[in-house]
């Protein structure tokens, strides 16, 4: 097992190290400044506080949708959902905060709380289609993902748009409802304590209890899980709505913690960002963490980069591409694992051998 | 409602049927010759971007819009290459091969549209060119019909005659066999000496170049420019009219034809007092429906063979 993972981890770092150097090597042939793009991308996050402050900034969203995707994946559900549960969540936490009045503490409570839900009806639904009529989840979830954008987008501009505000934005927040910034300079904001709590969560969940257990299963052989006696058609479900309320708490907790407005036009990439997020970690929720903050790191890095020289922050996008592919490819240094298995078998052989004289 | 009516009746709205549904038949039909061979190119959104920027790059540098096409159909075929190599020999899910293309095709042509017009939205500083219309004889002077048929982009025409092509491909010619043959049973028709990896791989590019033809009517014959994500799902629609259509030419066509006809009417609606977004959510809840409809039709037929086994 520690071999295993052992193993995983060198494919990982390696996907990531050539993901790397193919990018290295497009900034040198397309930029005239090639060494300064480099630098920028690779240590400007850490130059100052206010920049390092934005890496964690956008670790918060990352963990919650990576959280979600990672669920979903183990159940073995491509529900693409995450993305519109994300931005639905953000939708029903904005109305709330605009327009209940709750004490402060539990207006932000009770928001994030509704986006979840919102967020869990957004991924149920192609679940239930699923379970229900065997209708693919696939193409479901990224049809409901426009959907959604598109309901999102009427509610907000029909219903709850701030006529005076110059810009298609909505009322302002209720101030009772906006989360604790954390480190002044930053807007580092008390979401990061949901994420942790949801991480933590999720990892007992998946690993430590029954029900875990059972999508664990139910993803790796769902023959096997249905002659278990598990009841697959419920844990895939259960799966999803898990995933949907996450992403949905994420969607809410990002738009408390950094906004005083609803003022997104399109889906912001959330949700798609999940999906890299849970690759990176293997599905792993403890995982989760270290991988939103190394991408949130890349894109940092990427905007500083597209800031200060003539390279665009695009080029971020094939290397998210060759990590996911290199990643997953099981054939990728599947030769060295089989050697490092077999010489554990010989060394194993050995030994018993010796016992036995 | 009587306002819709005549916006439905119109001989307009019929063009407009037509105009829409082609990129989404493209890359339907791009859908089903992968699906066949029993592997899901989830990537034809991406492909059909980067054929898109391929067409508007090679056409402006070339001054021929026709050595744009071949280059776009060559872009989407070395996509559909990629997929095949990432899928089939480094083993990588084609689900998350083709989520990974899609990725890197929508940055990456930002990041190459950046590079070739110094612009991150939009092609237009490129002098790039379009594909013809064509006139159809006769058929031009039929009144109602030649408005709605006749004097559309070459692509239109290109992508009903690649109907008839790939039912007959499919049908009626020995790789279209062995197509079939592997994605109904891939173990079956390894047995028979049939490369299973070859014909994917055949498949998948196959799939790359029609979807190529959508990206490519994209940028070069629906508008004259190519613009950040400009497919806008349309890569996944064609994946929905594809499995709603029964992974058939001729069902698939119809889909698409539903689809275009749900996104014609969106674009038209937009004129109306209704509300854009509102409208603007039609093509996609239509595709969930048709999709559940579909999927449903389909397991209780699986159910009534399993009754009559009994």
């Amino acid at each position: 097992m520690s071999k295993n993972l052992r193993f995983d981890i060198l494919r990982t770092a390696l996907a990531i190290g050539i993901a790397l150097f193919i990018a290295l090597v497009i900034i040198l042939f397309a930029s005239k400044e090639p060494f300064t793009a480099i630098s920028q991308l690779l240590i400007g996050p850490l130059g100052t506080v206010r920049h390092f402050g934005n890496v964690i900034e956008m670790t918060i969203p990352l963990v919650f949708t990576g959280l979600a995707v990672s669920i979903m994946f183990k159940a073995s559900q491509f529900n693409l959902g995450a993305e519109g549960a994300f931005f639905f969540g953000a939708i029903g936490a904005s109305i709330i905060a605009m327009k209940v009045a709750l004490p402060i503490v539990v207006h932000p409570l009770v928001a994030i709380l509704v986006g979840g839900l919102i967020g869990a009806v957004i991924t149920g639904i192609p679940a239930v289609l699923k379970v229900k009529w065997g209708a693919s989840e696939l193409v479901s979830s990224l049809m409901l993902n426009y959907v959604a954008l598109f309901l999102g987008l009427y509610l907000i501009n029909y219903f709850f748009r701030d006529v005076n505000a110059g810009a298609m934005v909505s009322l302002p927040f209720l101030e009772t409802a906006n989360l604790l910034v954390l480190i002044p300079k930053t807007r580092i904001h008390f979401g990061i304590f949901i994420a942790a709590i949801m991480t933590v969560i999720a990892y007992y969940y998946l690993y430590k209890s029954k029900r875990g257990y059972e999508i664990i299963v139910t993803g790796e052989n769902i023959k096997f899980a249905e002659y278990s006696g598990i009841k697959t058609g419920k844990v895939i479900l259960m799966a999803q709505l898990i995933g949907g309320f996450i992403a949905g708490a994420g969607g809410a907790t990002e738009l408390l913690g950094m906004y005083t407005r609803f003022s997104w036009q399109a889906l912001p990439g959330y949700g798609w960002d999940g999906v890299i997020v849970a690759i990176l970690a293997r599905n792993n929720p403890i995982l989760v963490p270290i991988a939103a903050f190394f991408l949130a790191y890349l894109r940092i890095g990427a905007d500083l980069m597209s800031r200060t020289t003539d390279v665009q922050n695009d080029v971020i996008a094939i290397i998210q591409g060759i990590m996911i592919v290199l990643i997953v490819a099981t054939s990728f240094l599947s030769k060295y694992r089989h050697k490092m298995i077999f010489n554990e078998a010989k060394e194993n052989l050995g030994e018993t051998a010796k016992e036995g004289k | 409602m009587n306002q819709l009516i005549d916006i439905i009746f119109s001989a307009s709205f019929g063009y407009a049927v037509i105009r829409v549904t082609t990129p989404i038949l493209f890359a339907a039909l791009g859908s089903l010759i992968a699906d066949r061979a029993g592997v899901i190119n989830i990537a034809l959104e991406g492909t059909m971007l980067v054929s898109a920027l391929t067409g508007v790059a090679i056409s402006a540098y070339t001054q021929s819009a026709w050595i744009g096409l071949l280059a776009a159909m060559i872009a989407g075929g070395l996509v559909g290459l990629l997929l095949a190599y990432f899928s089939l020999n480094l083993k990588t899910d084609i689900v998350l091969s083709g989520i990974a293309i899609n990725l890197m095709a929508s940055g990456g042509t930002v990041f190459v549209l950046y590079l070739i017009a110094k612009d991150r939205g939009i092609s237009s500083s490129l002098p790039s060119l379009v594909l013809p219309k064509i006139q159809l004889p006769l058929i031009d002077q039929i009144p109602v019909i030649g408005a709605i048929f006749s004097n559309h982009n070459v692509l239109t025409y290109a992508s009903l005659i690649a109907v008839l092509i790939v039912y007959i491909f499919l049908y009626k010619t020995p790789l279209g066999l062995k197509v079939r043959a592997v994605g109904e049973n891939p173990d079956a028709a390894d047995s028979v000496g049939i490369s299973v990896i070859r014909v994917q791989y055949f498949a998948l590019i196959t799939s790359g170049v029609l979807a190529g033809m959508g990206g490519a009517y994209m940028s070069m014959g629906y508008v004259s420019w190519f613009a950040k994500n400009m497919t806008a799902g349309r890569g996944f629609i064609a994946l929905a009219a594809e499995a709603m259509g029964g992974a058939s030419p001729v069902g698939t066509f119809l889909t698409s034809l539903l689809f275009g006809f749900a996104d014609a009417l969106s674009n038209n609606l937009q004129s109306l007092s209704v509300p854009a977004e509102f409208i603007q959510t039609i093509p996609y809840i239509a595709t969930i429906v048709g999709l559940v409809i579909y999927a449903s039709r389909k397991t209780a037929q699986i159910n009534k063979i399993k009754q009559q086994e009994k």
